[in-house]
């Protein structure tokens, strides 16, 4: 069987500085894995690879998603494709509603897959429900996109569009920062509703706080551009304890 | 001291005096509307067109950019009325009243004259000039030195427009659409000249729209004198989108009472050349001025904004917003004047102007100034230009939003921000569609 997504031996630079050096990894539909590591050790880096951000260069290795070539498409067609990059710090774009921006984009998807535009009521009835389950009041949906929104607020948005979207491949990149434990909760919850037998998840975090409400499969760690060590939950309560040390060491 | 030595005239100059010495026999008026129109004439004539050394034409050499001077476009006959159905299309369902203007002439017939409201007159500016009354002169006051070279060339050429006055008091709810069409049967020139006087404590709106074929080479210099009574509260719209060949010059005059609310607002996405200069004076106290431009350039379209207030009274507040979107190898021009005489104390005056160019060969060209007398005011200025931002259209691509749509709702979001603030929402919504008109061609 194709993995959702297989990661060969990727090295990526960002203005001529390596930051991914030789990174393996297999996601299979249906599991949840953590990516742990030090700050530096790329995790930011893998994710924008992933989704297309201009700027990284991939000096070698290859990326598949479902079998196909994912570094050879432009950004928007990652994303049709069924990849959704959860930001860490998502962007606030003054002058497009909320509203406006997630019937752009889900139909811009639909289109591209062939699929039929999603009729303006339908559109707003989906995005209303959506946003309930996540605690979003109908107010912001109006609102320009993350334009005033607290912390907690953005990332709420960010895993509504998630659920909205549907993709097949969620990375959720240092999902927990900037949210209080009431916060976290709620855009968890969000994120575990979206977990499906159909459905990978790669959850970038630097402490293991955010991996009690979101279980994984499989743990990694980063560290120097690589993944040096892959086990169980359990790993990730053991650095926890230990902290990222031997393998910053390691690197040196 | 000699004179200043002046090149030769160019053939535009030549054109210009020759139209001026053959059909001032033929223009609207009495002998005393004449003597104005020579005065005029001579005013142009002595400093021709402007060009880039003249200061407040700097940007836009009027010498180099008008190749010729066209004919004063013919009466417009049947055929030509027969073409003018579909113009001002962009607000033909919102139900205003309309005055055609076709070829420069005032179209009655085509016009929408019935069942005017208390206190509103409309008449044709040709038929008000042959009665002789000193339309062409009046009110223009200390506001535009007389020899203002597109001022000056449209006193001595203006054959006809509209005069509006609504008696103080006056509400008229329903807008009034000024029609400016050209059919373009013929390369021709046509040079209106109106005058809107509202009266003390009145409301009332007025939209202009000017248009004209692509295909047709053709000249506009139109001029609105706008008198704006205490307490009154006045909005003008103009929207520009001539043919892609038309070289546009237009001129308001506006002179603001006390206790006044003026909205202007500018929409400018046509013409191969377009110059809009606004002389607003804020006579009275305690006034209101908000005055905003938006102009979608693409190709090698020339727009040029270059205005002038002058807060003559104290306690008046005016905001300047103007915003420019530029492609392909198109130039954008703002010069944006704030003086503040010695009286005018508490003067609130802010311009603010941005530009965002989505092209390597786009260009803007900014001057903001401010010339202050008084010694308790708050004034300021600030000017951004700008390329669209690579993470934000990152972000709305990572969402499955393709690049070309992705800059299309960055732009929209970057021109909405002067279209949002339209107050009357059916001219909001009709100025958004245009916005997303001209996007859709960006292709």
């Amino acid at each position: 069987m194709t993995a959702l997504l297989e990661i060969r031996n990727l090295q990526a630079e960002i203005a001529g500085r390596k930051i991914l050096d030789g990174l393996d990894l297999t996601v299979n539909a249906g599991e949840v894995h953590a990516i742990m590591g030090p700050n530096g050790a790329g995790k930011s880096t893998l994710s924008y690879v992933l989704a297309g951000k201009p700027g990284y260069e991939v000096t070698g290795g290859e990326v598949l998603f479902k079998g196909e070539d994912l570094l050879a498409m432009p950004p928007d067609e990652r994303a049709a494709k069924g990849v959704f990059l959860a930001f860490q710090y998502p962007l606030e774009i003054p002058g497009v509603a909320t509203m406006t921006f997630l019937r752009a984009a889900l139909n811009a998807q639909r289109r591209k897959r062939g699929e039929e535009e999603l009729s303006s009521p339908d559109l707003v009835k989906r995005v209303r429900e959506t946003a309930k389950n996540l605690g979003i009041d109908a107010e912001m949906l109006r609102r320009p996109l993350n334009v005033g929104f607290s912390g907690g607020e953005k990332k709420r948005n960010e895993t509504m569009q998630m659920a909205l979207l549907e993709p097949l491949l969620c990375v959720l990149d240092e999902t927990d920062s900037g949210l209080d434990i009431d916060a976290l909760k709620i855009v968890a919850n969000g994120v575990n509703q979206l977990r499906s037998k159909e459905r990978g998840m790669i959850v970038i975090t630097h402490y293991q706080r955010l991996l009690d409400y979101i279980v994984p499969d499989i743990v990694h760690v980063l560290s120097a551009g690589r993944i040096v060590r892959t086990g169980g939950k359990e790993l990730a309560l053991e650095l926890e304890s230990t902290g990222y040390a031997q393998y910053q060491s390691e690197a040196a | 001291m000699g004179a200043a030595i002046r090149p030769a005239r160019t053939i535009a100059e030549l054109g210009l005096a020759d139209i001026y010495a053959t059909s001032r026999q033929s223009l609207p008026g009495g002998t005393d509307i004449a003597a104005v129109r020579a005065a005029a004439f001579n005013h142009f004539a002595l400093a021709g067109l402007p060009h880039s050394r003249v200061e407040a034409w700097k940007y836009t050499d009027l010498r180099r950019l008008m190749r010729d001077a066209k004919p004063l476009a013919a009466p417009p006959d049947i055929k030509a009325k027969a073409r003018v159905h579909d113009a001002g299309a962009l607000f033909a369902t919102l139900g205003f009243r309309r005055l055609v203007i076709v070829n420069g002439a005032f179209a009655a017939d085509l016009s929408d004259l019935a069942g005017l409201e208390t206190g509103l007159t409309i008449r044709s500016m040709a038929e008000a000039l042959a009665l002789d009354e000193p339309l062409l002169s009046q009110g223009l006051g200390p506001m535009v030195p007389a020899d203002e070279p597109a001022l000056a060339l449209n006193t001595a050429l203006a054959g006809d427009g509209v005069v509006i006055t609504v008696l103080p008091g006056a509400t008229i709810e329903r807008p009034i659409h000024l029609v400016f069409v050209n059919t373009g049967a013929a390369a021709a020139a046509m040079v209106t000249r109106s005058l809107v006087v509202v009266g003390g404590g009145a409301r009332a709106t007025f939209v202009e729209t000017h248009e004209g074929p692509d295909h047709q080479d053709y000249q506009v210099n139109t001029v609105l004198q706008l008198v704006v009574g205490d307490a009154a509260e006045v909005d003008h719209f103009k929207i520009t989108r001539e043919g892609g060949a038309a070289v546009h010059v237009a001129t308001l005059l506006a002179n603001i009472g006390a206790r006044a609310k003026f909205n202007e607002l500018g929409f400018t996405a046509g013409g191969a050349v377009v110059r809009n200069q606004l002389f607003v004076l804020i006579a009275g106290k305690g006034t209101e001025a908000n005055l905003r431009g938006l102009s979608l350039l693409a190709g090698r379209q020339h727009a040029d904004t270059t205005l002038a207030v002058d807060h003559a009274a104290a306690g008046s507040q005016s905001r300047e917003t103007f915003k420019a979107v530029v492609d392909d190898e198109a130039r954008s021009v703002f010069q944006g004047k704030i003086s503040v005489r010695p009286q005018a104390q508490q003067t609130d005056a802010k311009m603010t102007t941005r530009v965002l160019l989505l092209s390597d060969n786009a260009e803007a060209d900014g001057k903001p100034e401010l010339e202050i007398f008084a010694d308790d005011v708050q004034c300021g200025h600030g000017a951004t230009t700008g390329t669209l931002d690579d993470q934000l259209k990152f972000y709305l691509m990572a969402r499955g939003i393709p690049e070309k749509e992705a800059e299309a709702l960055l732009i929209q979001a970057f021109a909405g921000e002067v279209v949002e603030t339209i107050g009357h929402e059916g001219i909001r919504d009709a100025l958004m569609d245009a916005t997303l008109g001209w996007l859709g061609q960006r292709g």
